[in-house]
């Protein structure tokens, strides 16, 4: 165990140095700990601490070193130019690509308090009286995400994301009809080209801060691209996001709901048409992604019985596909 | 079955009432989520040794239908349209497929309809 102690004392004293020089003045570090992630993708939770005593509750995000290029510096300015058009944000203290600092890519920000468990979320007492008004609010949300100015966010791409998921699945060994019926479908059925907006990519029930006021915070923006904006809507309504309940914008709201936020704040009409295409094309989309997190598992690369068993979660995005396109695929 | 008793349903039974009786109530956090997950994988394995079999002749029947040896080839038939004029069949073919796979793996996702059959 004095290696995990040394670490988090190296660590600690990173931190401070990453801070004294974003706040301009001595900070201590204070209850540092790991909230998710083993060894990449981590979360650590700690209280910056002034000299003059003051406390700051922050969130550190930290990539595997091996990370990518400039994705930690894309999010932040993402999250910085979300908060700037009135999305709930956390204020983004610090951040870098250089692993230099803290040994990996990293965000340092602002720790909201609140429930991101879409269980608790759809179910628990305390969340009843805004359950309501959930849909309506990811309506208003995402039309002000929409609405960033795409210079704001810098080195963005735009990608073929039908093209980027059909690669996903045909690059696995375990041959899938319903996927491919799916991937057919969204092929022949692409909607007219749109704005181009700057997408979310993972907007969805589990990855938003809800406190019994409504949504504080839209988390994970690790998927940020340029795009058409209609993908999040469909996205959020993808059926595994409704986490068992049977209401289809997250499992707390209905489309009217949601469209009719997005409508008001943004001034664009939905087709809900386009919305289904993309909700098609989300659920095929984490069908790969359920591939690529057994596939972690069946490569050696991260043993675990927990993503051995989202394989078989493959199995239900195929079975949401087909009835989402029911009565739509070819034939009679 | 091939070894006799206890056969492979009953030694997966067993382990997954270790894992909900034993395990489950002395562990919290990450690990009683992950214990919770293992016992799920388990009562898969139950479920598939029960149905894996008759499941398997139900599609490999439907697949001989269609003129395809396997779900590979079903697949590639229906990326580059080769049973397009079978389109229905296909559908009905895959559908059938996913449906008994999520009564081994999750039948609790299935539309009441589909639950049993």
């Amino acid at each position: 165990m004095t290696g995990v102690g040394a670490a988090v004392g190296v660590l600690e004293d990173q931190l401070r140095a990453v801070l004294c020089e974003a706040l301009a003045q001595d900070m201590a570090v204070r209850d540092l700990r790991q909230l998710t992630g083993g060894a990449s993708r981590q979360t650590w939770s700690f209280d910056a601490v002034g000299s003059d005593g003051s406390v700051r509750p922050l969130i550190l995000r930290r990539d595997p070193p091996e990370a990518h290029g400039e994705g930690m510096s894309i999010e932040a300015r993402a999250i910085r130019a979300a908060r700037r058009a009135g999305v709930p944000e956390p204020e983004i203290i610090a951040y870098g690509d250089d692993p230099a600092a803290l040994d990996a890519p990293f965000i340092v920000m602002e720790r909201l308090e609140g429930e991101t468990l879409a269980r608790r979320i759809l179910r628990d007492e305390a969340y009843a009286e805004v359950r309501p008004r959930l849909a309506e609010q990811c309506g208003e949300i995402l039309a002000r995400i929409h609405s960033i100015p795409l210079d704001e966010v810098p080195g963005l791409e735009h990608p073929d994301v039908v093209a980027d998921v059909r690669e996903t699945i045909r690059s696995y060994d375990d041959a899938s009809p319903a996927l491919e019926l799916g991937l057919r479908w969204l092929d022949e059925h692409r909607p007219p080209p749109t704005d181009e907006v700057v997408v979310h990519g993972d907007f969805r029930n589990g990855n938003l801060i809800i406190g019994p006021d409504g949504i504080r915070a839209v988390l994970d923006w690790e998927l940020v691209h340029r795009g058409d904006p209609m993908q999040d809507l469909g996205y959020l309504c993808v059926r595994a996001w409704r986490f068992g309940v049977d209401r289809p914008v997250g499992g707390f709201g209905d489309y009217e709901d949601l469209f009719r936020g997005y409508e008001r704040v943004s001034g664009r009409s939905v087709d809900p048409e386009v919305v289904r295409y993309w909700e098609v094309f989300g659920t095929v989309w984490w069908g790969g992604g359920c591939m690529d997190q057994a596939w972690r598992h069946l490569s050696g690369d991260e043993r675990s019985v927990e993503l051995a068993a989202i394989g078989r979660r493959v199995w239900e995005q195929e079975y949401d596909v087909l009835l989402l396109l029911e009565g739509r695929l070819g034939g009679a | 079955m091939a070894h006799g008793i206890p056969t492979t349903g009953e030694l997966a039974e067993a382990v997954r009432e270790f894992l909900e009786r034993d395990v489950m109530p002395a562990a919290d956090g990450r690990l009683r989520f992950l214990t919770r997950v293992a016992a799920n994988v388990v009562a898969q394995i139950e479920r598939e040794v029960a149905l894996g079999g008759q499941h398997a002749q139900a599609h490999a029947e439907r697949l001989s239908t269609l003129g395809v040896a396997n779900d590979v080839e079903l697949a590639r038939a229906i990326r580059e349209g080769s049973l397009d004029d079978r389109m229905d069949e296909v559908v009905a073919a895959t559908r059938a497929k996913v449906v008994d796979k999520l009564r081994v793996a999750n039948p609790r996702h299935l539309r009441s309809a589909d639950q049993n059959s």
